[in-house]
C-alpha cells in the first residue's frame, strides 16, 4: 500500500506540474505582482523610508517572497477546484489508488511551483542589488521556513478548493493573505506605526517570519523570532490540515 | 440462469439528500458478463445508485455489493473491480488524449502504459488526436476518451452513467458497439440511460427506476408482457419499450 501511495502521488504530481508548465501565464502572473511591488518600494518609496539599513533591497526580499507565495497558492485552490468540477476528482476516487495521493499531488505541486516563483524573485532581487554573505546553512534555513510557510498556506488553499462553489471562492481567500505583509515589518519598521496597527503588525505571523529570514541573511542571531515564526507556520498548518480533512471527508464518502 | 454469484447486487437501498428522498428501497442484481440497463427519467436517482456502487457515496441503509464485495465494508476491493464512466466526461482537458490514458494506466499500475494507451487510441479512433490537448476535443471525442480510460486494467465490472447523452447519432452507435464488445469479452456492464431505445438495443435485462424504487425489471420480453394483451394484439408490431414504460409509469400512483 505504501508503495502505492508514493507511485500514485508521483503520477498526480507529474500531472499537476504539467498544468503549471502549460499555463506559464499563471507563473508570470504570480511573479509579476511581487516584482512590481519590489520595484515600487525600491525605486519609488525606498528613498523616503527610514528602515535603518544601508541596503533596502535586502530589507524587502523576505516580504516580497511571502507576497509571491500568498498569491501563488490561489492557483493551488484554483487547480483543486477545477478537478472537483470536472469530475476527474471523482474518477480518481473510484479507482484502486491511494486516495490521499489526489490531495498530496496538489500539495506537492504547490510547493514546487511556489519554489520556482521564489527563485525567480530572488534572481530579480539580485539584479536590483540584493546581497548576502549567508552560508549554506542559513540559506537552507530560509528555504525551510519558506517551504513550511508555503505548506501551511497550501492547506488553507485546499480548504478553499474543496469547499468553494465558484472559481472566485476558490481563489479570493488569498487576497487578504497577500496584504498581510503590508501590515508587518516587511517594508517599514513596525516602530513607526501607530499603536493598534503596530500591535497587530508585531503579533501577526508575517513579521516574525520576515524578521527571522532577514536575520539569517544578515548573519545576525535569529533570537526568538524564528521560534515564533515556526510556531505560526506549524499552527496554521495543523489547523488548516485538520479543517481541510473535515471538508474532504464530507465531500467524499 | 447459472449459479455464478451476481456481479452487482443491490438490496433495500435508501438514500436521501436532506429531506429529498431519492432512493426508497432499490433492489436489483446484475448477472456476471451481462449488460444491465437502469432506465429512468431525469432526476430518478440513476446517478445516485451508480455513485453508491462506485464507493463515492454512502447509502443511508440497504446493502450494495460489487463482484462479491460490500461497498461499505470493502470499498478498496470494490474499486479494484470496477471502472466508472461518469455522467459528464471526467478527463483532464489540459493533458493530451494520450497523456490521459498513460496517467490512468500508471495509476492502475498496468505494464507498458504507453503501449496500452496507443492500443486504446487506435481502438477508439483517436490516434490522430492523441497528441492534442483534450480541451480541443469535440464532445464525442471526449466521451470516447472517457470510456477508453475506463477500460484500462480490464476491470470485470464497468459502470456507464448515461454514456451516450449529448452524442450525435453516429457517436451513439460507436459507443453502443464498444459496449456490446465489452459484454462479448465477458465484462459486466451496468449502464444508465434515459433512452428507451438504448436499453432496448443493448441490455440483456432492464430495470425501470421510478419514484425511488424499481417498478419493473426483466428482459425485454418480460417487459413486453406487461403491456395489456388487447393492446398488444391491436398493434401489429411489437410494442416498444417506450409504450411499456409509459404504461407502467401511468399505473403508479404519484
Ligand atoms: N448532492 C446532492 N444534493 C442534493 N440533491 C441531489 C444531490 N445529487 C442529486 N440530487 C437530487 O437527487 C435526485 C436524483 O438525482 P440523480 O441521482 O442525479 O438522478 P438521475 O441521475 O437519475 O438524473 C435529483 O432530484 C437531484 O436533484
Ligand atoms: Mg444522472
Amino acid at each position: 500500500m505504501s508503495t502505492h501511495v508514493i507511485s500514485n502521488t508521483g503520477v498526480m504530481l507529474g500531472r499537476s506540474i504539467r498544468h503549471v508548465t502549460r499555463s506559464m501565464d499563471t507563473v508570470i502572473t504570480v511573479t509579476i505582482m511581487p516584482i512590481a511591488f519590489m520595484l515600487l518600494f525600491r525605486y519609488v518609496f525606498g528613498g523616503a523610508i527610514q528602515a535603518g539599513t544601508a541596503n533596502y533591497t535586502n530589507y524587502l526580499m523576505p516580504g516580497i517572497a511571502l507576497i509571491a507565495i500568498a498569491s501563488g497558492i490561489s492557483y493551488t485552490g484554483f487547480r483543486l477546484f477545477n478537478d472537483m468540477q470536472s469530475g476527474i476528482f471523482e474518477r480518481f476516487h473510484s479507482m484502486p489508488i491511494a486516495r490521499s495521493s489526489v490531495l498530496w499531488g496538489h500539495v506537492l505541486t504547490s510547493v514546487v511551483s511556489n519554489a520556482i516563483s521564489v527563485v525567480v524573485i530572488f534572481a530579480v532581487g539580485l539584479l536590483m542589488g540584493f546581497r548576502t554573505s549567508a552560508g549554506v546553512l542559513a540559506w537552507l534555513a530560509v528555504a525551510a521556513i519558506l517551504t513550511l510557510f508555503t505548506l501551511s498556506l497550501t492547506w488553507v488553499a485546499m480548504i478553499a478548493g474543496l469547499a468553494a462553489s465558484s472559481t472566485d471562492g476558490a481563489t479570493a481567500f488569498s487576497y487578504p493573505l497577500v496584504f498581510l505583509p503590508f501590515l508587518s515589518s516587511a517594508f517599514v519598521p513596525t516602530a513607526t506605526m501607530p499603536g493598534p496597527v503596530r500591535a497587530f503588525a508585531e503579533n501577526q505571523p508575517v513579521t516574525s517570519i520576515v524578521n527571522a529570514i532577514r536575520a539569517l541573511f544578515e548573519q545576525q542571531p535569529v533570537g526568538s523570532d524564528i521560534w515564533i515564526a515556526l510556531g505560526w507556520c506549524v499552527g496554521i498548518l495543523v489547523v488548516a490540515y485538520a479543517f481541510a480533512m473535515r471538508v474532504y471527508r464530507r465531500k467524499i464518502a | 440462469m447459472s449459479t455464478a454469484p451476481p456481479a452487482v447486487h443491490v438490496s433495500g437501498l435508501h438514500k436521501s439528500y436532506g429531506k429529498l428522498e431519492v432512493l426508497k428501497g432499490v433492489d436489483f442484481s446484475v448477472a456476471a458478463g451481462s449488460i444491465f440497463a437502469l432506465l429512468g427519467s431525469n432526476g430518478a436517482g440513476k446517478t445516485t445508485v451508480v455513485r453508491i456502487l462506485s464507493t463515492l457515496l454512502k447509502p443511508d441503509s440497504g446493502t450494495a455489493g460489487v463482484a462479491g464485495f460490500d461497498v461499505l465494508a470493502q470499498p478498496e476491493r470494490v474499486r479494484a473491480s470496477i471502472s466508472l464512466t461518469g455522467q459528464f466526461a471526467a478527463v483532464d482537458a489540459i493533458l493530451t488524449g494520450r497523456e490521459n490514458l498513460v496517467m490512468v494506466a500508471r495509476l492502475r499500475q498496468v505494464k507498458n502504459p504507453g503501449q496500452v494507451a496507443d492500443d486504446l487510441l487506435r481502438r477508439f479512433g483517436l490516434t490522430d488526436a492523441a497528441g492534442r490537448r483534450v480541451a480541443t476535443y469535440s464532445g464525442g471525442m471526449r466521451r470516447r476518451l472517457d470510456i477508453a480510460m475506463s477500460l484500462i486494467g480490464d476491470p470485470p465490472v464497468i459502470f456507464l452513467d448515461e454514456p451516450t447523452t449529448g452524442l450525435d447519432p453516429e457517436g451513439r452507435i460507436e459507443v453502443w458497439k464498444e459496449i456490446q464488445g465489452l459484454a462479448d469479452s465477458g465484462t459486466t456492464v451496468l449502464l444508465t440511460t434515459q433512452y428507451l431505445e438504448e436499453a432496448e438495443k443493448l441490455a440483456d435485462r432492464i430495470a425501470i427506476l421510478h419514484q425511488g424504487t424499481i417498478i419493473v425489471s426483466g428482459t425485454l420480453a418480460d417487459l413486453r408482457k406487461l403491456l395489456p394483451a388487447a393492446k398488444a394484439e391491436l398493434v401489429e408490431r411489437q410494442p416498444t419499450l417506450e409504450e411499456i414504460f409509459l404504461a407502467v409509469v401511468k399505473k403508479e400512483p404519484s
